[in-house]
Parts: C-alpha cells; sequence; structure tokens
C-alpha cells in the first residue's frame, strides 16, 4: 500500500488546520486516494501510472489547497482534545482538557467512585489533622498582640509549674521592668441565685487588671475597676458571653442589675465578648479580692492562681524570664520560711496551652501522610491498569501527531480532577470525623472550640488535593505517554508490558509496608490503654456517682449551718434507694484539681521549708472510704465522732506511712499540719492514684492526708464549701440515679443545685482522653490502610489472574490441578504481601519509638504487637489473593486458549 | 480549453445540487459520490478529489450536509455524508430553480429554433 499521507500532509502544510482537522482530512482524503489507485490499476494502469494519475487529480493546480482554504481558514483553529495543541501557551485547552476529563470520568463511574472514595479517605483524614494542627498549634491566640503574652509559674521543688502565692505575685506586679503589666486568676465554683433557676456555675476569680493586660474590651458595660479589686469590696460581676445568653436572653440593659453569687449580692458591670475564651466553662468573672480568703494573705499558700503578663514592647521573653528569676531570689532572702528554692518559669501563654499535646499531634499528622500515601498508591494501581485498557486511545492520538507532554498533561489533569473531586468529599468526611472523634473523646485536646473548617483548611485541602492528583497521576501518566502506538495498535486491548506490573507490585508493597506501620502505632496504643484501664488506681470507680454541689445561700450565714447541711444531704441521699453510701470530699482523685499541704513529723513549731514536706490533702465525711473503697491497712476510718469536741485526728495512706514511720505502726503518732496544727494519725489507707493512672508513680508528691470535715476550723469553712463533690456508691448503673439524687440534694427549699454529674469511671476514663483520642485516631489511620491496603492487594491480584489467564489456561490444559493453580497465584501475591510485611516491620521498629513517651507498659519494640499485626495483614493479603486465585481455577482451558 | 471552461463554470453553478440530490436517498462516502457522478453524466461531468472534497467541507460546515465516519467489518473506516433537514429544503429550493431556469432556457432556445 502507497502511502498516501505524506504527499496529503504536503498539501495542507500551510494551511495551519487545526491538528486533528488535519488528521481527519488526511484519513478521508487517503482512503479516496487509495480508492482511485485501485481502480485505475484494476483499468490496467501501471502502478506508476496509477500513482501519477491519483496524484494529479489529488494534488493537481494546486486546487486541493486553494479549496480549503476557502473553507477551512475561516475556521479558528480548533482545540485538540487529542492531545496535540500548539505550543507556546501551556494552559491552550485546558478547558478541553477538563472538559474531556470530565467525560472520561464520567464514562467510568465504578473506576470514578473507587478512586474517589480511596483518596476522600486520605484527603480527608489529612484535612481533620490540619484542622486541629492549625487551630490547636497554627493559630495565635485570640488576643492582640499574643506573642507578647505569658504565663508566669512559680517553681518549687516540687513542681516545675505551680500556680503562684498572691502576695508573689503583687510583689512580683510591683518590682518587675520587663512587663507592662501582670493578672492573676483562678476557676472556682459559684452558685447562682436571686435571677430565676438557682444553679451552680463555674466561673473565674480575675485581678481586675487581667482583661486590660489581656487587651481585651468588654462587649457591654466596662471592665472592672481597681477599687472593685481591693479587700473589702463589694462584688461586681462580669459575665461571659454564653451566659449573658443563656441565662439572660442578651438582654442589652444587663449591667447595673443584681443576683448573688455564692449568697451575696452582685452587680453586673459588664459583659465580655464572645470571641473570649479564658477558660471555655467560665460563665462568670469576679475580682479576685471578692473572694477575701484568709489564703489570700498566706505566702505559703498559692490556691490555683495562675499569672498572666504582657511584655512591655521591644522586651524579650529571655530577658523577662532572667528578671523573674532575680526577683524571685530576692524574695527567697526576704522570705526564707516560704520562698526558699522558689522561682519562676516564663512561657508563652500559647506554648502553655499546647506544648504537651503538639507531640502527639505532629506525629498523628506524619501518621496521616501515611494514609495519604497508601490512598495514592492504591489510585495509581487503578489508574495503571485503566491506562492498560485505554492503550488504543493513547496509541491513536500518539500517531496523531499528540505531544508527549500533551498527553501527560490531559492525563494528569484527570487525576487531579479526581483528587479535587475527593478533596471535597474529603473536607465533608473531615469535618463529620473530626467532631465524631471529638464527641468521642471530651476534654482530649486544649483549644478545641478553635477547630474547624477555616480558610487554611480550605486552602490546604485544595493544594493537598492538587499535589496529590499529580503525585499519583505521574507515573500512570508517563506510562501511558510512552506506549508504542504500533506496538499498542497492533497488539489490540490485550495489554502486558512489565515495566507496569513492576511498578504495581512496588505501590501494592509499600502500602503493604505503611498499613504494618500504622497498625503496630494503633496496637501499642490500643494495648497502653488497655493496660492503663487495667491498672488498680487504689479505689473502685465501678458504680460510683459523683457531682458538685452548692448549698443554699441561706445555711452558708454560719460555719455550723454549713456542717448542718452537709448531714442533712448526706442522710437525705442515703434514703435515695440504690444508694449504699454517701460522702462529701474536697477533692477526687483523677480530676483535674489537687491540693497541697504542708506536714512536719511530731507536734513542734515548722521547721525550715527543706523539712517541711507537702502532702495531698483531701478533707472527707466519715463514708468516704467506704464510697471509694479504699483499704484499711491499719488503724480506723473517720467516725461521726471525728468532730469539734474531739482531738484533731487524720488518716494516712501506706506510702506515707512508709516514708515517715519505716517499720513502726503510724497509728497513735503525730503530724503537724500547717494552719490546721497537731494531728493525731488514726489509721492508714492505701495509696490512691491522684495524679492519673500512669503519671501517679512518678509524681514529687504522694504522700496523701485525709481530714474530717466535721474537724475543719471555723474560719476555713466557707472556703470549703464551693468547688465540694458528693460521692455515691450504688447498686446498680450510677446515672439511673441522678434524678432522685438531684431532688434530695435540692431539698425542701429548692435552692441547692447539683452540677458536673459524672460517674467515677467517666472521670477515670476521661484522665487518659488525650491518649484515648491518639489510639482513636490511629485506629481510624490503621483501619483504612488496612483496607485500602486489602483493596489493593485484591486489584492487583485480579488483575493478574486476568492477564494470566492464557498461561493458566494452558496448565490447566496440561493436567494443573485446581490447587496448584490456586497456590501459583496465591504465590505471587503472597510474595508482594510479604515484602511489605518486611519492610513495614523494619519501619515499624523505627518509627514506633516517636510513641514511646504515650506508651503504658508495653515498649515501642513489643513482639505480640509485631507479631499480632503481621497475622493480621498476612490474613487479610491471603484472604485478599485467594478470592482471585479461586477464579483462576476457573478458567476453561479452552476458552482461554481462543481467547487469544 | 474552451471546453474545459465552461464545464468548470456548469460545474460551479450546479455542483451543489448535484451533491445533495446524490445524497437526498442515502448516505453516500466522497468516492462513491465521485464515482456516480461520473458514471450516472457518462464521463461529461468528472469531479476529482481536489474540487470534491472542499465542496463537502462547504456544504458541511453550512450544515446542509453532515459527516459520519463509519467502519464497516474488514473496512478501513470511511466518512459518509447524510443529508440534514436544512440540506434537504435547500435542495427542494434547488431544484425548484433550476427546473425553472431549464424551463426559461428551452423556451428562449425553442423560439429561435422554430
Amino acid at each position: 500500500m502507497l502511502d498516501w499521507n505524506a504527499e496529503i500532509r504536503k498539501q495542507l502544510a500551510g494551511l495551519n488546520l487545526a491538528p486533528a482537522r488535519e488528521a481527519e482530512i488526511v484519513e478521508e482524503l487517503a482512503q479516496h486516494a487509495e480508492d482511485r489507485y485501485r481502480e485505475l490499476e484494476s483499468g490496467g494502469a501501471s502502478e506508476s501510472e496509477a500513482r501519477r494519475a491519483v496524484l494529479n487529480e489529488l494534488t493537481g493546480h494546486e486546487l486541493l489547497a486553494a479549496g480549503l482554504r476557502g473553507v477551512e481558514r475561516t475556521d479558528a483553529p480548533e482545540p485538540a482534545a487529542l492531545g496535540a495543541a500548539g505550543k507556546g501557551n501551556i494552559w491552550a485547552g485546558i478547558g478541553q482538557d477538563l472538559r474531556y476529563g470530565f467525560r472520561t470520568l464520567r464514562q467510568s463511574p465504578g473506576f470514578t467512585t473507587v478512586a474517589i472514595l480511596a483518596l476522600a479517605l486520605g484527603i480527608g483524614a489529612n484535612t481533620a489533622i490540619f484542622s486541629v494542627v492549625n487551630g490547636v498549634l497554627l493559630q495565635p491566640l485570640g488576643y492582640p498582640n499574643p506573642a507578647q503574652l505569658l504565663k508566669i509559674y512559680e517553681t518549687t521543688p516540687e513542681f516545675s509549674y505551680a500556680s503562684v502565692p498572691y502576695l508573689d505575685y503583687l510583689d512580683w506586679r510591683n518590682s518587675n521592668r520587663s512587663f507592662s503589666d501582670l493578672g492573676i486568676y483562678r476557676n472556682d465554683d459559684f452558685n447562682f441565685t436571686g435571677a430565676g433557676e438557682p444553679e451552680q456555675i463555674s466561673g473565674e476569680y480575675v485581678s481586675a487588671s487581667l482583661f486590660p493586660v489581656l487587651g481585651v474590651a468588654p462587649l457591654l458595660g466596662r471592665a472592672f475597676l481597681p477599687e472593685e479589686d481591693r479587700p473589702g469590696a463589694a462584688c461586681s460581676v462580669m459575665l461571659s458571653h454564653r451566659f449573658w445568653q443563656r441565662r439572660f436572653g442578651r438582654d442589652r440593659n444587663i449591667v447595673g442589675r443584681r443576683f448573688a453569687l455564692n449568697a451575696a449580692s452582685c452587680v453586673v458591670v459588664g459583659v465580655m465578648p464572645e470571641s473570649f475564651r479564658l477558660r471555655d466553662a467560665a460563665q462568670v468573672y469576679v475580682p479576685l479580692e471578692v473572694w477575701n480568703s484568709p489564703e489570700l494573705r498566706m505566702r505559703g499558700s498559692s490556691p490555683g492562681l495562675m499569672v498572666i503578663g504582657r511584655l512591655k514592647p521591644g522586651v524579650t521573653a529571655t530577658a523577662a524570664r532572667a528578671e523573674m528569676v532575680s526577683i524571685c531570689q530576692a524574695l527567697a532572702r526576704q522570705y526564707p520560711a516560704t520562698n526558699v528554692a522558689h522561682g519562676a518559669a516564663v512561657i508563652s501563654m500559647k506554648d502553655d496551652i499546647v506544648q504537651s499535646i503538639r507531640p502527639t499531634l505532629l506525629l498523628l499528622a506524619g501518621a496521616v501522610g501515611f494514609v495519604l500515601i497508601i490512598a495514592c498508591a492504591n489510585v495509581a494501581n487503578l489508574l495503571l491498569a485503566r491506562s492498560t485498557a485505554r492503550k488504543r486511545e493513547f496509541a491513536i492520538r500518539a500517531a496523531l501527531g499528540a505531544e508527549r507532554a500533551r498527553v501527560v498533561r490531559q492525563l494528569l489533569t484527570e487525576s487531579v480532577l479526581l483528587s479535587v473531586g475527593a478533596g471535597v468529599a474529603g473536607l465533608l468526611l473531615a469535618r463529620w470525623g473530626m467532631s465524631l472523634v471529638l464527641a468521642a473523646v471530651p476534654g482530649s485536646l486544649p483549644r478545641s472550640g478553635e477547630v474547624g473548617i477555616d480558610l487554611y483548611v480550605l486552602l490546604f485541602t485544595l493544594i493537598v488535593s492538587i499535589v496529590t492528583g499529580i503525585l499519583f497521576g505521574l507515573a500512570p501518566a508517563f506510562h501511558s505517554a510512552n506506549a508504542n502506538p504500533q506496538e499498542s495498535l497492533k497488539e489490540g486491548t490485550r495489554g502486558a508490558g512489565g515495566g507496569r506490573h513492576r511498578a504495581e507490585s512496588v505501590f501494592v508493597a509499600v502500602e503493604v509496608a505503611l498499613a504494618v506501620i500504622l497498625l503496630s502505632g494503633a496496637g501499642l496504643m490500643m494495648q497502653s490503654v488497655w493496660r492503663l484501664l487495667k491498672v488498680d488506681p487504689g479505689f473502685n470507680a465501678h458504680n460510683v456517682l459523683t457531682m458538685q454541689v452548692a448549698l443554699s445561700p441561706k445555711v452558708m450565714a454560719s460555719p455550723s449551718g454549713i456542717r448542718l447541711a452537709y448531714r442533712q444531704i448526706l442522710s437525705r441521699v442515703t434514703q435515695v434507694p440504690g444508694v449504699q453510701s454517701a460522702a462529701i470530699a474536697s477533692l477526687i482523685p483523677l480530676g483535674d484539681s489537687d491540693s497541697e499541704i504542708p506536714f512536719w513529723q511530731g507536734t513542734g513549731p515548722q521547721p525550715p521549708p527543706d523539712r517541711t514536706k507537702l502532702a495531698m490533702f483531701t478533707i472527707i465525711t466519715p463514708d468516704y472510704p467506704k464510697v471509694m473503697e479504699l483499704p484499711l491497712r491499719r488503724g480506723r476510718f473517720f467516725t461521726e465522732r471525728d468532730n469539734l469536741a474531739s482531738p484533731p485526728v487524720a488518716m494516712i495512706d501506706d506510702v506515707l506511712a512508709r516514708h515517715l514511720f519505716p517499720g513502726q505502726n503510724p497509728v497513735g503518732q503525730r503530724l503537724s499540719l500547717m494552719v490546721v496544727g497537731p494531728v493525731e494519725i488514726v489509721g492508714v489507707v492505701g495509696h490512691v492514684k491522684h495524679w492519673g493512672l500512669d503519671s501517679d508513680d512518678g509524681s514529687k508528691i504522694r504522700d496523701q492526708i485525709y481530714f474530717p470535715t466535721m474537724q475543719v476550723p471555723d474560719k476555713f469553712m466557707a472556703d470549703g464549701v464551693t468547688g465540694l463533690t458528693l460521692l455515691l456508691r450504688t447498686e446498680s448503673e450510677p446515672m439511673s440515679l441522678v434524678s432522685a439524687v438531684r431532688a434530695q440534694v435540692a431539698g425542701p427549699t429548692r435552692d441547692q443545685p447539683i452540677h458536673a454529674v459524672q460517674t467515677m469511671e467517666q472521670i477515670v476514663s476521661t484522665s487518659l482522653a488525650e491518649r484515648r483520642f491518639t489510639m482513636l485516631v490511629l485506629m481510624i489511620f490503621a483501619a483504612t490502610a488496612l483496607l485500602l491496603a486489602a483493596v489493593g492487594i485484591y486489584g492487583v491480584m485480579s488483575y493478574a489472574v486476568t492477564r494470566r489467564v492464557h498461561e493458566l489456561g494452558i496448565r490447566a490444559a496440561l493436567g494443573a490441578s485446581r490447587q496448584e493453580i490456586v497456590r501459583l497465584v496465591l504465590r505471587e501475591g503472597m510474595r508482594l504481601a510479604a515484602i511489605g510485611l518486611g519492610f513495614g516491620l523494619l519501619a515499624a521498629l523505627a518509627l514506633t519509638r516517636l510513641l514511646a513517651d504515650l506508651l503504658y507498659g508495653v515498649r515501642p519494640a513489643d513482639p505480640p504487637t509485631l507479631l499480632a499485626v503481621t497475622v493480621l495483614l498476612g490474613g487479610i493479603a491471603l484472604v485478599a489473593c485467594y478470592i482471585p486465585a479461586r477464579r483462576a481455577t476457573a478458567v476453561d482451558p479452552v476458552v482461554a486458549l481462543r481467547s487469544e | 480549453m474552451e471546453e474545459q471552461a465552461i464545464d468548470r463554470e456548469w460545474k460551479k453553478g450546479s455542483a451543489e445540487l448535484l451533491l445533495l440530490s446524490l445524497l437526498e436517498a442515502v448516505p453516500r462516502h466522497g468516492y462513491e459520490i465521485g464515482k456516480l457522478i461520473e458514471q450516472r453524466s457518462q464521463g461529461a461531468l468528472t469531479f476529482h478529489a481536489a474540487s470534491l472534497y472542499p465542496l463537502l467541507y462547504r456544504l458541511e460546515k453550512r450544515g446542509l450536509i453532515q459527516g459520519r465516519w463509519v467502519e464497516k467489518s474488514g473496512q478501513r473506516r470511511r466518512r459518509y455524508y447524510q443529508l440534514t433537514a436544512k440540506g434537504r429544503k435547500v435542495l427542494a429550493a434547488q431544484k425548484q430553480g433550476w427546473e425553472r431556469f431549464v424551463e426559461a432556457i428551452s423556451r428562449v432556445t425553442r423560439v429561435e429554433n422554430a
């Protein structure tokens, strides 16, 4: 056959036709020329005569070019769908590429759905983690010039970050030159009455300087005046936006109104803006001096006071730190009894909030990257399989003159379309998934209120989607663009291609390896959490109900009134059917509060600070050990007879007993407690892991002292009123008793509300919130990875079986048994899985070390975990290979051979 | 030379009509159209590819005909042209015009001959 194409092309050369149009005309005219040539030849013309005649008719007198010029030149050059656009502008025809991409993807909805789902999982997980990283770590705090805000703690031999005694704070404030001002605050619970339903609310005592330091102006009214924060000042109050909205329906005339907090009448002076979040739960703000507690006048006492300072412009945090240290040294010289070895720790306010969670979030950000890589490998494999089916299409394009780069661009456009589609789905998935996880593990994240989808997150998702699309699209695109047109057209649809197969195998091995890493991480976290839940906290959390109680304003007038109210509440709730015993305590283990008291042996005067120790100090009513099921080691528990009329007594835990009285019986010995005075030890109980199931063993203050509520001196009685906890041991599900208990606590006057109702088991579980969050997120990632890897292996093996139908047919024809064929296919698949497992285990050994700080009771390279991961993944790989292998045995040799 | 010039003039006026009427009943490809014109005119009219295809493309562009690639087994694919609805209307109008033209000519020449 003669090649007419070249001649015709030569004729068309001057016309500058769009490549696709030119290709069409060439094809049509060549067909015509061929027909004409055959006609002339069969009419008896010689080969050369016929050829000359055809050429003459076709191209004589430039007629063709002239004729076409009139028709075709008027056309605007048509953008080439097939990848042969004009050179120069790289963006030319991108719209065409997009339209074409859409059409192609719509034509194979199955492929498109699977690819988008896989990518949406990957991109969604990344978006979710980024939204957390963004909200928690990256976004500045919502105050003006947040970098100037520093948190200042006191350091003590026991604590690297301790709360600050008020008197120290006043000295710091007066003597420093680094800060434009300091502010101080402490959270507390308030009994809110006098404006509708009484309620126990959480609030904050703040210095008048705090809001100016933070730089936040009230939405309504004004901030506190310095004279409102002086000893003896009448109570003024500012409301949080939420409280204003919830209790006062955003009444804009709220300023000047009065209600009662802890029975004291307070006047509203302002409302804070909605965006203000010193602490999410805070509903009201009250000047610190209104608290009027004797503890404010004791240099040795720091009742949860937190200090924030704003640096003067131009002063660095380092300089401020140095100045604070020297101020503390001066105070230590001036007040050796209380301040020896006390210093100051100065850290940025943002670090203070997020530094503990930062390593966890960065770890998760790394892990989630693996999920995306797995998803990419999966989709790249799908695209590779598809590119084989589309080989003919690319070959035709290449034959028609499409440039390689142009075909690559078309394919990348398709993959970016896929990934952007997946990005949109992923965004929804992220939003939904993140709120589920945060709801599943409340309290696990600081600043969790700021986690959400904002512009940065959208931008991140867009960039990740596009980069992802290009990443997973590159290999298949180049593979397709490199196809040799002649080979492909000849081969028809039966593709081979060793290179493709190799790439696919590598992708699958990588997927398996990454899945191993994620599964190992999740496995280790699950083990840690499981082991922690098995740790004996020193008490029995099962069937214990806890709640915060506020006393009626009427009983708070006198210490004896308060004591009576305690007794009445306890006797009423014990009568609720299902309640076995009830107690009131000043602290709950594993909660977020603690209270330490300085103590020393004997009844002498307080020794120098270095011989004074600190113990966890819990004030309890007699039945507390019964409710918590504390084991009694020696002596006795408190009884009703331990009251103001009898000598002061205390119980200690076995840790303190070992420290202070090694080899002796502590019962009958004497201790002195600061403020309280000398006490006699009447009992020794088991140690309670107050600081945390994992961290208690390593904490500096482990000694524990219990003191009877009814022996608390009058002047401290009112302090214990707020934030006291009622604990009940119940016969059945504790939460089912809440409404009956609520009614009994409320009393005849119905003005003693309860709040923060939790079971002890919930408190234990919340104390593990951060770990459970990490575990849950890693489990989700690992499950996704497992699913994607299984789909990946299955896809590759299915394709391998299809590709080998012919070979398997021959084997079957030659007498291979079903088992032999199954084994053959399994061997190929399991070889890939084994390679992936091998590399994955090696990588897991290296990478799980990053988890070390989050693990409990299990080492990063834990053989049982790694073994379990290997067995699980191996098993899933086996199933994923077995299904295609079974199908291979169904190959009919005759059909397989005929398909050749 | 003169004869060829006349031929070309004639063709120019009538080519559209010829092509459209050949496509009136069935879709045909370019080579077939050229062949039919030659056969039916008993060699008096010939359209070579160089003039036939530009004309087809022009008609297609004007929306009178539409080309479509058709693949038949064992053959290379060919482009078949068929009349569009618009083409059908134009053909009817041209046929009528042509008939009036021929009628007019023959009336004039008949008078001279008579």
